[in-house]
């Protein structure tokens, strides 16, 4: 699925026009991404939030050369899944599509 | 920042009312969770791609009492962060509000 079925799907089942459909899923996908990036979260009731985690600095190895290289603290961002989308999930069986 | 909140600034940079664009924030969040739950993925250039992942059967421990607990074999949602979304992140200087 593309942004641009789902904005299909969320036309048809809303009546609004595909462009005003697109207008509000560019507006929340702009939301979320300008709160992460200003370290807010975002809580989506029944569905999940979106947060960021501070990560300590460490030193990693290039797993090529087995140098040491020092990998610099830093803030990333990821997405916490309600319980009621979990259970959503897991109650199908129908098989996983590979990507 | 929670839903309405979203709702309250598009309909500031729109001319939709909020009813019609709390309508379409519902659906958006429905449909994704409607495709998740039908095994299928969601990639959403720029931001991310949600999809289903298949855990394994395993035996856990209760922590309390160290009792072998089974886990059933399951499937969770995840969400992959797109390159664009976690560098436009990291690349904020203050720290974080609150670490919860």
């Amino acid at each position: 699925m593309t942004k641009a079925d789902l904005v299909e799907t969320i036309a048809q089942t809303t009546g609004l026009s595909k462009k005003d459909t697109n207008v509000v899923v560019n507006g929340i996908l702009e939301n979320i991404s300008r709160a992460l990036s200003d370290g807010d979260k975002v809580e989506l009731r029944g569905f999940g939030s979106f947060k960021v985690k501070q990560r300590r600095s460490r030193r990693a190895r290039n797993p090529r050369t087995g140098n040491p290289v020092d990998v610099p603290a830093k803030l990333v961002p990821y997405f916490k899944a309600s319980n009621e989308l979990k259970d959503k999930v897991n109650s199908n069986t129908t098989p996983v599509e590979t990507i | 920042m929670t839903k309405a909140e979203i709702v309250e600034d598009i309909a500031a940079k729109t001319g939709l009312t909020k009813k019609e664009i709390a309508e379409a924030v519902d659906q958006f969040l429905k449909t994704v969770s409607d495709a998740l739950a039908e095994g299928k993925h969601l990639e959403i250039r720029g931001f991310g791609t949600f999809k289903v992942k298949q855990r394994k059967a395993r035996i856990a421990r209760n922590p309390r009492t160290g009792e072998p607990a089974p886990v059933p074999e399951r499937r969770v949602p995840v969400f992959k962060v797109s390159k664009e979304l976690k560098d436009l992140v990291a690349a904020q200087k203050q720290p974080t509000s609150t670490p919860q």
